[in-house]
């Protein structure tokens, strides 16, 4: 089962190498990882998307805390968390396919970011079943290249009434 | 005052209490090396290989409980002194590894001897450092020190390059260290421990199950008292050996692949297993969907990786396992009545046919071939008012030293668990033995195992540091040969040693002493004459080329289906070789 692990870890040299070090080492899966420093400059927020058994995931939870680099981990699986991606996708564009693009641009609330005669470069940023949707649209057009950041989630606020948690889960 | 790098490093050495660095120089650690020839505080042994350095430091640090200390030069040094990092990484052995870097302007571009020290060495220590900074030194080496020697120990690397060690810094020595991703829990907790307790009291067949954790915790006084105290069983990993009194009677012996009969059937049949400070390794576990199928599990252990990891457990209790082990008898003492003992007569009467059933045995004929199991065992009869220090190499000799020698104290065993590593006994005994240059060390060793670190003979007779080595010389890689004959029908590929140097002539070369066992009549007086002797000792024990250990759980087995003796075509084959001294092996494999 697929398992967003949420890391904070020490913003020095080497530290991402210690974190995958550890997966390759170990033979756990990475399906992506983002990384990038928080408020406080000194400390770094991994994003683990991975994928295991509860106790593939339990070991994988407990190996990140037993780096001396890491300071918090957090199965994001195990609360509620939102998730987001980016994606920037080049499309061949020509004539007629210029309109069509801009219109699958429109429905996803993406942005062409960069136009040339022959390509617009749309961002879209959304969950991965939004990404891969308009992947699927545009890939007729002619996808030239096409860059995902991995996912970035965060947990969400504990809210007072679960009657408004669920109502909130319903609305997604 | 300001002080160079080098001699920042010198001063917190001597702040962490420490006596003895085993190194070898290089470039890069020259200005390290000139400093520490200045001072008389702490001694420099010099080894032969870095490989040499890393070791003793292991054995210094399994025979100290305290951190041992190598240092090497950059690039090969580093590369040479891996093995036994990763070594003590398996076996959580505390040791601090300091090598050298080329100067930080040139670290990336290919210098001279440059090796990526940091990045070679981490997946095999437990933390290491770059040093980029000389202001920066002190604090690193404090806390290198501190992570190795807290928690679940193990190795750290500190790398210096060459002008860190030269640039001066105010020197300040940190009173304390605060690391905020490191906070190794130490108190179990209490509800668990109760749990436990309670999962004790009801136990008709329990049993206790021990490892290195408990040794590098100092847990054995209340180890013996909770198995005294409630009258379970103990079993011994390999690496916990001397955890618990080998010769007491409720000791079982090792268990695992080659443990005894009682021990692995004991854990088999138990209906809890109370596993402290050991890791459920494969060598232990054997086929794991059908480990102990019958217990409950209990399992204290420091680090929380380990729980879990290979088998379920009921009731984890992350900790240290004295902490532990204090709270639990704490609270068994207040419980514990005649009810327990009553309750597992039966059990014990169970153990006890074990143990007569199938009990460790050799048959040594009175002229024919030396058994390798008779040395290890004439040796520990004559060497166990003196408290020896043991050290072994890895293979036969090794599991044959874990059945026969029984240790009565904990930090008298030096051996290769996790990574077993071949050529780790000699200089582990050195390191020992520089720990302690009054004490009795043994190096029990194979003729395979102990060429591969022969050259620090030379730092022993240098260093004087008088190791006993005893070489059970078959001849063989002898645990190669063993599967050979066991599972791939008697070829021996590549583990017939076809010529070894003659280690009488060779311990002379070295200014050591040598000794050969001709017979086995000869043993004792041989021994002896070694034990009696104050310089380095080879004793060359030709043995038997085709004794088996045994009993065997072949691998991926259960441990209630041991091998416990060479199966009938094995005998067939072999008793035509019966009479065989390795001067004529050749004959008998053409025969």
């Amino acid at each position: 089962m697929e398992h967003i692990i949420s890391v904070t870890v020490e913003n020095k040299f080497g530290v991402l190498s210690r974190v995958a070090g550890l997966f390759s080492g170990r033979g756990f899966n990475i399906e992506s990882l983002s990384v990038a420093p928080t408020l406080d400059p000194s400390m770094s927020q991994m994003t683990i998307v991975t994928s295991g058994d509860e106790r593939i995931i339990e070991q994988i939870v407990k190996q990140l805390n037993k780096l001396i680099d890491v300071i918090k981990v957090v199965d994001l699986n195990e609360t509620e968390f939102v998730s987001r991606e980016t994606a920037i996708i080049k499309v061949h564009t020509k004539d007629a396919d210029r309109a069509e693009a801009l219109r699958i641009v429109d429905i996803f609330r993406a942005n062409v970011i960069d136009s040339t005669p022959n390509t617009y470069t749309i961002e879209v940023s959304g969950d991965p079943k939004k990404i891969e949707a308009i992947i699927n649209l545009l890939q007729p057009l002619g996808i030239k290249e096409l860059i995902r950041t991995g996912r970035v989630a965060v947990a969400r606020e504990p809210v007072r009434s679960t009657a408004i948690q669920a109502k909130k889960v319903a609305r997604d | 005052m300001k002080l160079t790098g080098a001699e920042i490093f010198i001063e917190c050495l001597k702040r962490e209490g420490v006596k003895t660095v085993f190194a070898l120089p290089g470039g890069v650690v020259l200005k390290i090396f000139d400093t520490l020839y200045q001072q008389k505080d702490i001694e420099v042994i010099l080894t032969r290989h870095e490989q040499g350095a890393g070791h003793m430091a292991e054995g210094y640090a399994k025979a100290t409980g305290k951190a041992g200390v190598c240092l090497v030069t950059s690039g090969p040094g580093m590369t040479n002194v891996i093995t036994a990092l990763a070594d003590a990484y398996m076996d959580s052995v505390p040791v601090v590894c300091f090598s050298g870097q080329v100067p930080t302007n040139l670290i990336g571009n290919d210098a001279f001897q440059e090796a990526d020290n940091v990045g070679l060495s981490r997946p095999c220590t437990k933390y290491n450092f770059l040093v980029k900074d000389v202001n920066d030194l002190a604090a690193t080496i404090k806390e290198a020190f501190y992570i190795a020697t807290t928690g679940r120990p193990g190795p750290v690397l500190v790398d210096i390059p060459k002008d860190v060690s030269m640039a001066k810094a105010e020197f300040t020595y940190p009173n304390s260290v605060s690391i905020r991703g490191y906070n190794p829990t130490y108190d179990g907790n209490k509800w668990q421990i109760k749990q436990a307790a309670e999962a004790i009291m009801k136990a008709k067949k329990p049993i206790l199950y021990v490892g290195g954790g408990v040794i590098f915790s100092g847990a054995s006084q209340e180890l013996l008292e909770l198995a005294e105290m409630t009258q379970i069983p103990v079993d011994m990993t390999l690496m916990g050996l001397g955890a618990f009194p080998g010769e007491h009677l409720l000791s079982l012996g090792m268990l695992g692949m080659h443990g005894t009969y009682q021990a692995n059937m004991a854990i088999h049949y138990s209906d809890l297993v109370i596993a402290i400070g050991a890791r459920f390794d494969d060598r232990v576990t054997g086929k794991v969907s059908e480990f102990c199928p019958y217990a409950k599990v209990i399992h204290v252990d420091i680090d929380p990786t380990s729980i879990r990891k290979n088998i379920h457990v009921d009731i984890p209790i992350v900790g240290d396992c004295k902490t532990v082990l204090r709270e639990l008898n704490q609270i068994l003492r207040a419980t514990v009545n005649g009810e327990q003992k009553d309750l597992r007569k039966p059990w014990w009467d169970q153990i006890r046919e074990w143990q007569q059933a199938h009990p460790l045995t050799y048959h040594q004929e009175k002229d024919g071939p030396i058994k390798p199991q008779q040395v290890v065992k004439r040796l520990y009869e004559l060497t166990k008012d003196r408290d020896p220090i043991v050290s072994t190499d890895v293979g036969q000799h090794q599991m044959w030293a874990a059945q026969y020698f029984k240790l009565a104290k904990p930090n008298r065993w030096l051996t290769s668990g996790g990574l077993g590593t071949m050529g780790f006994g000699f200089p582990a005994a050195m390191g020992a033995q520089a720990a302690f240059r009054d004490r009795l060390v043994l190096c029990i060793a194979g003729d395979g195992s102990v060429q591969m670190n022969m050259q620090e003979m030379a730092t022993a007779v240098v260093s004087k540091l008088p190791v006993k080595i005893i070489i059970l010389n078959n001849g063989f890689h002898g645990m190669v040969r063993q599967w050979q004959d066991l599972f791939y029908e008697g070829r021996y590929a590549s583990s017939y040693l076809d010529t070894t140097p003659d280690f009488v002539k060779l311990a002379d070369a070295y200014g050591a002493v040598g000794l050969r066992v001709k017979k086995v009549g000869d043993l004792d007086a041989v021994l002896k004459e070694a034990l009696a002797t104050d310089k380095p000792v080879i004793v060359d024990v030709p043995t038997y080329p085709y004794e088996n250990c045994y009993p065997m759980i072949p691998a991926g087995g259960c441990n209630h289906e041991m091998i416990l003796e060479d199966p009938p075509e094995l005998k067939k084959k072999q008793s035509g070789a019966a009479k065989v001294t390795p001067e004529d092996k050749d004959t008998v494999l053409t025969a």
